[in-house]
């Protein structure tokens, strides 16, 4: 039988565990993008639709210890990671109980709870950040892990060489992602990108390297676990560069309209979630099953919704706070406020 | 006490505050061999190359390493060697260091002391003898301090490694040398915030900072010699925070004010401080002053280089115009 050629050994619970995750991040996305349209999402929303493999199959082989640094299309990487999409849902409405307590929003989620150091608004900016943090963990000497994400866009940025040479001459234990979605921004990567890209680029400064197919959840999975593996026992950084697509365009505000619709439409027939859907049902799970997951997923995240738009605002006063310990202004009365 | 350069005093703040705890480490461009000005000579030997750690020329990844290692609970202490180079991590700095903790929503701290040398010496030219503290005072989330004596270049600089904010250290690279009494004990710290009355006197106020409070002091001794001036002089120390009851005070009593700095008159925080005293109204007995360098990169040539500088000279003549306001 075909299907038992495509799924031989397949392990289904795993993989439906991932199928529920990919599906979570998928609805998260849209249901953010509905809250845009609405206006109820003020900031920029870059979403990670077509990206949902890499963000579970890396973080599935993460520990819940071990550390994540993430770009500003971060949802992803953040739920994957096991921050609570209610959390984050109230973040990007800026309301109480968002996971920065709405002084962050959507660009700048973290959950330290969950490992996750942040996600970043500035294009590679994680790259030293995550190679001092792991930095820290070689100073004290225990077995944690970096995973540190970033986009094809970001191999151009200084912080990439300086980053990547940071984390091979000190030995740090890295897992650097690139996830190649071909654009940066409205601009083709590749017309801007001079070279072999990233995977000849970290080779060139010593990392090990592996490209995938990073629409495949299974390949992801695979070789984040391995490379994982390894990093946690060798202590030296390698480079995961996963070629994906992203959907729908740079932003919420964005329609990505520069792209060919034939070019947009030949990649939805290869988005993460219809194929391992495909090799879920060729394992022998059922269609019902797998409708059942995407509709739970929607229901959550709709709900989360609901439950952000209840929330009350933040208090005026926390405006002021976390600033700095010394020499932190106080917010003056104002009377025209009240 | 001890007679200690303002160099010597700095390294001995480092070595104190590396044996108090070990989650403090320094990371910089060629600190195994003492750093730029020896200001690390010798720690290497007493704390291993892991926590007088070398790096390769990455100013952008020194910082941004720092900051991850800071989130992650140890305390580093960045060398930049020239506040002009720290331009390079300006967006780890600004971007980074001085949001993390507020944007993340009070998860982050980012306790790192960075340590980036202002001012002229010797003929450095135009990229290594800038000051440029004005930039930092006006980022919200950063420390800013300037020390002027040894001994506030221990006790401030141990204030700042405890602190748990970011912290722009900006020490004067025509100081190094200056010796002073410096306290010997472990805990001698400078609160971060609290201005240094180096002068008292009921005529004038002059407030200043950084090396310039030496040439200010000149110019006071004169003042009082020659002239039967008095001088309040103020060595503000931090200019974020920095003490507004301190220069406030003084200026209530002298009805003068003058301040003086090494950095670019023009939005340099020479006008933050004029226009907060202007704001509080006291009862002024001369038009507010403000002395400072020209709009001008810092040349090369000696001569040249000498036309920057505030001199005592220049000092004496302003008071003496405010004196006869």
């Amino acid at each position: 039988m075909a299907k038992a050629h495509a799924s031989h050994n397949l392990d289904v619970d795993r993989y439906l565990s991932q199928f529920r995750e990919m599906h979570r991040i998928r609805a998260f996305e849209m249901t953010a993008l509905q809250a845009v349209d609405e206006k109820l999402v003020l900031g920029a929303v870059h979403p990670s639709v077509g990206q949902e493999a890499i963000c579970v199959g890396v973080c599935d082989n993460l520990r819940r210890d071990d550390l994540l640094l993430s770009t500003h299309r971060g949802h992803g990487h953040t739920m994957a990671k096991g921050a609570s999409a209610a959390a984050m849902m109230r973040e990007l409405l800026g309301r109480t109980g968002g996971t920065n307590h709405g002084k962050g929003g959507s660009m700048h989620i973290a959950d330290f709870d969950v490992g996750m150091l942040g996600a970043n608004g500035v294009v590679a900016a994680n790259i030293s950040i995550a190679a001092g943090a792991a930095h820290a963990i070689a100073l004290k000497g225990d077995d944690r892990i970096v995973a540190c994400f970033f986009g094809d866009g970001a191999i151009n940025r200084g912080p990439f060489l300086e980053g990547l040479n940071w984390a091979k001459v000190y030995g740090l234990p890295v897992l650097f992602v690139c996830e190649d979605n071909r654009y940066s921004a409205t601009t083709k990567t590749s017309a801007m990108t001079s070279g072999a890209g990233a995977a000849e680029r970290a080779r060139s400064l010593g990392l090990n390297a592996r490209e995938i197919d990073g629409n495949d959840i299974v390949r992801v999975d695979e070789a984040a676990r391995e490379m994982i593996t390894e990093i946690r026992a060798d202590r030296q950084p390698q480079l995961l560069v996963t070629s994906t697509y992203r959907l729908l365009g740079h932003s919420g505000f964005d329609r990505g309209q520069y792209r060919p619709d034939a070019e947009v439409d030949a990649q939805w027939e290869h988005e993460p979630i219809r194929r391992c859907a495909a090799l879920l049902k060729a394992a022998g799970v059922r269609d019902a099953v797998l409708t059942s997951i995407e509709q739970e997923a929607k229901a959550e995240m709709l709900a989360a919704l609901e439950e952000a738009k209840a929330a009350p605002w933040p208090a005026p006063e926390i405006a002021y706070d976390d600033v700095q310990d010394v020499g932190a202004e106080k917010m003056e009365h104002a009377p025209w406020l009240s | 006490m001890a007679e200690l350069s303002y160099l010597e005093a700095s390294k001995q703040a480092i070595a104190e505050e590396m044996r108090r705890d070990p989650m403090v480490w320094a990371l910089g461009e060629d600190l195994g061999r003492g750093g730029v000005s020896g200001q690390y000579k010798g720690l290497i030997d007493e704390f291993g190359p892991n926590r007088i750690a070398d790096t390769p020329i990455s100013e952008a990844a020194i910082m941004g390493a720092a900051i991850g290692a800071a989130m992650m609970g140890t305390r580093p202490v960045v060398e930049m060697r020239f506040s002009d180079f720290a331009l390079c991590a300006i967006d780890e700095l600004v971007n980074q260091a001085a949001k993390a903790r507020y944007m993340f929503g009070g998860q982050a701290r980012v306790p790192v002391v960075v340590r980036e040398p202002v001012g002229m010496r010797g003929s450095a030219a135009a990229q290594h003898s800038q000051s440029l503290e004005a930039w930092y005072a006006h980022i919200p989330g950063l420390i800013v301090i300037l020390p002027s004596t040894p001994a506030d270049n221990k006790g401030l600089l141990k204030a700042a490694i405890r602190c748990d904010d970011p912290v722009v250290y900006m020490e004067h690279k025509g100081l190094w040398a200056l010796e002073g009494e410096v306290p010997d004990d472990d805990d001698y710290l400078v609160p971060i915030g609290k201005a240094r009355k180096v002068r008292q006197g009921n005529d004038l106020t002059i407030v200043t900072w950084s090396a310039t409070v030496h040439t200010a002091a000149e110019a006071a001794t004169q003042l009082s010699a020659q002239r039967d001036i008095e001088v309040d002089l103020i060595d503000l120390r931090t200019l974020w925070p920095w003490d507004v009851r301190a220069v406030l005070e003084s200026v209530e009593r002298t009805g003068r004010l003058l301040v003086i700095h090494e950095a670019v008159k023009t939005g340099g925080f020479g006008a933050e401080i004029i226009a907060t005293i202007a704001e509080r109204g006291p009862r002024l007995k001369a038009p507010l002053r403000r002395l400072g360098a020209p709009r001008v990169p810092i040349p090369y040539s000696p001569p040249l280089e000498k036309l920057m500088k505030i001199t005592p000279r220049q000092i004496v003549e302003t008071a003496k115009v405010q004196m006869q306001a």
